[in-house]
């Protein structure tokens, strides 16, 4: 698919960041929301010299629902046709916060799974009407299964897979493509305070496997690949010896 | 974490900082300020300038500011690297107006370092096409400098090493150049007089480097290929092509000794060149050859190597090669890569490097008996009024240096003004006694 008119939602984001970049290589035109607009104009100028055509910029506050449905048709009515739409916010809760405190749980949900499916309701109804295009969401491997160490932001993460999965079915005779990205550790400002080792990867790597995703029209994405063999086996160990890992 | 530079000599056990922000940077210079430390942009120099207790690395700050197309005035953050600038400028018709031997480093350390390419002779050193940075102090606050603008502090810090502040972004002359390949012509040069007479002769042309056996005697001694270079003019600006190859691991240090060096220089200097042709090649080919092949220096084995490079001013530079070559080869240590190369005149830059004459550099393969005939180069290169790349030492004696730069004591001076040389040390700094 040729990708030339790309929202990308939850624009500050590291991973957005350095997607953006890609694609401001290959000419295309961006609309950016994100929430800290003087960061968005900032990435607005970098992009444009590193040779997008076009970049527009808007606030928007993922955790609002109401305005979900403005900022998308903001996009559409300057692209005329949304070629690919990219959902890249989410925060990493604290899990033993959420565990104790149900409003903290509720917050991550918002950001991180709820906030998505209320964005793709309105992008599928809108790609289904071009009948055209490819919605690509950033989730995470921690939805594959999950972990007493960090379930929330799993269970947040598990209920964008499973929708994305669903959504797949009903928008492919629509001509729309749906791709789930999975990125494994990822040392963005998201992650900054957590200790790295060798399976960490950089911003700029799961950027590359985005681009090459949607390219190749990919359903599942774990990014980088070794991370599909990793869930493998983590989805592989029984129940009665996994409820045993700390992990 | 054990942190080196490209040499991989000497090792430094490092805490290494990658902010995000100018304001994350200042962030981290304001809480518990540790007395040694120094930004890093791509650790490309060779030795122990970038090395510290403590480093800031710029890598994360590399975001593009702002474009004046009228002008060819581009303000980017320090951590841009040469790679990522050519790739967005050069398919709209625009290159530096001066690149070293390898794109992938930063804007920022091309700036303390004030990196010299094959066109020195004609458009100066990486500093000279500066119009302003910003450069973060000790104290965290920014400054603007430049040739108008606190002008000092801007001498100081280009060539700077890093020792008057963090640069945090700055704003380049860029030069029209519409093709993405340049025109190169090849001349082989069967001795020491002949490449000089050659660099003479050929004075006018745009880029002038020559690849030099630093293995053979006698009447061949200084043989050379001499590779000139115009910018071709073409209408044709292509995005440059990623890296091929890489060594996947440090090479075992055995197999480069004379004799594997001496029939690969042979064999170099021996191959096929047309030498009356012109030959059409891609930009990145031309002026970062090397970047072809990803982890280059693993080819020196795990102890890392060392370059030398020297610079000796023009009135006795013939003699003075002669005589560093002539000590070189008998000792029978020597590199795949030693070249030559004509300089311009030296800028106001305080630490700058360049001299109007003649420079040289050898890469050579860590052993504790290099570091004795290094020496022996020291004081030929200073008994003819010369001096070594800051960029590519990591060995120099401070007695060498303070001979050689003459300004040493002005950079002093206004490190300590500035508080600077009570934060930002690396071992190369502590070495030199600045």
């Amino acid at each position: 698919m040729d990708v030339k008119n790309i929202l990308i939602i939850g624009a500050n984001s590291a991973i957005a960041k350095a997607t953006a970049r890609l694609y401001a290589q290959e000419n295309c035109r961006l609309f950016l929301l994100g929430r800290d607009t003087a960061a968005l104009a900032q990435q607005q100028q970098d992009l444009l010299i590193r040779g997008a055509s076009e970049v527009n910029i808007a606030p928007l506050d993922v955790t609002h629902f109401a305005l979900h449905e403005a900022a998308i048709d903001q996009a559409l009515d300057l692209f005329g046709q949304i070629d690919l739409a990219l959902i890249c916010h989410g925060s990493l809760p604290d899990q033993i916060r959420c565990q104790d405190d149900f409003d903290a749980a509720l917050e991550a949900f918002n950001i991180n799974a709820l906030s998505v499916i209320s964005l793709l309701t309105h992008l599928s109804a809108r790609m289904m009407a071009q009948r055209h295009g490819c919605l690509a969401v950033i989730t995470s491997v921690a939805g594959d299964r999950g972990r007493q160490s960090n379930y929330v932001y799993g269970a947040a993460k598990g209920m964008v897979s499973r929708y994305l999965q669903g959504l797949r079915g009903r928008l492919f005779p629509h001509n729309v493509h749906v791709v789930d990205i999975r990125p494994g550790f990822v040392d963005t400002p998201m992650t900054a305070h957590l200790p790295k080792g060798a399976l960490w990867a950089s911003p700029e790597q799961i950027a590359q496997a985005v681009v090459n995703g949607v390219a190749k029209r990919r359903h599942t994405v774990y990014a980088p690949a070794f991370w599909r063999f990793i869930m493998l086996i983590v989805r592989c160990i029984p129940e009665f010896m996994f409820k045993r890992l700390k992990f | 974490m054990k942190l080196t530079s490209w040499g991989r000599y000497p090792v430094c056990e490092s805490t290494v900082n990658r902010p995000r922000s100018d304001a994350a940077l200042a962030g981290l210079l304001h809480t518990q300020p540790p007395s040694s430390s120094i930004a890093r942009g791509m650790g490309r120099s060779y030795g122990d300038s970038a090395l510290a207790e403590h480093v800031y690395s710029t890598t994360a700050l590399d975001q593009f500011i702002a474009f004046d197309e009228e002008r060819g005035l581009l303000r980017c953050a320090a951590g841009v690297t040469l790679e990522t600038l050519l790739h967005a400028m050069m398919p709209r018709g625009w290159f530096l107006p001066v690149v070293p031997g390898t794109w992938h480093v930063s804007i920022g350390g091309a700036i303390a370092s004030d990196v010299h390419g094959k066109n020195h002779h004609l458009d100066g050193s990486f500093g000279q096409h500066v119009e302003s940075l910003r450069l973060m102090l000790a104290s965290g606050d920014i400054v603007h400098c430049s040739a108008q603008e606190n002008t000092e502090l801007f001498h100081a810090t280009c060539a700077g090493m890093g020792l008057t502040g963090i640069i945090v972004d700055a704003t380049l002359h860029l030069r029209r150049n519409n093709s993405s390949t340049v025109m190169q012509r090849t001349l082989r040069a069967h001795n020491l007089d002949e490449i000089f007479a050659l660099f003479d002769s050929h004075h006018n042309s745009h880029y002038s480097v020559a690849w030099l056996d630093c293995l053979a005697r006698g009447n061949s001694l200084g043989r050379s290929l001499l590779y000139l270079g115009e910018h071709a003019n073409d209408n044709i600006c292509r995005t440059p092509a990623k890296r091929s190859i890489s060594i996947p691991f440090s090479s075992p240090a055995f197999l480069l000794n004379r004799y594997s060096m001496s029939l690969f220089n042979s064999l170099y200097y021996h191959k096929p060149v047309k030498e009356l042709v012109e030959q059409r090649i891609e930009a990145k080919q031309y002026f970062f050859p090397l970047d072809s092949i990803g982890h280059w220096n693993r080819l020196y084995g795990k102890r890392g190597f060392m370059q030398y490079q020297c610079v000796i001013p023009d009135a006795s530079a013939q003699p003075a090669m002669r005589e560093i070559l002539t000590r070189i080869s008998t000792s029978g240590k020597g590199s795949f890569l030693s070249v030559l190369k004509k300089l311009g005149p030296a800028n106001r830059n305080l630490l700058s490097f360049p001299l109007e004459g003649y420079t040289l550099a050898l890469d050579f393969k860590f052993e504790p008996s290099t570091l004795a005939l290094l020496d022996e180069l020291d004081s030929i290169v200073l008994a003819h009024g010369g001096r070594l790349y800051l960029a590519k030492d990591a060995r120099m004696s401070q007695e060498v240096f303070r001979r050689s730069y003459p300004h040493w004591e002005d950079m002093a001076r206004i490190r300590a003004e500035t508080g600077a040389d009570r934060l930002f040390n690396s071992l190369q700094s502590r070495r030199l006694g600045l």
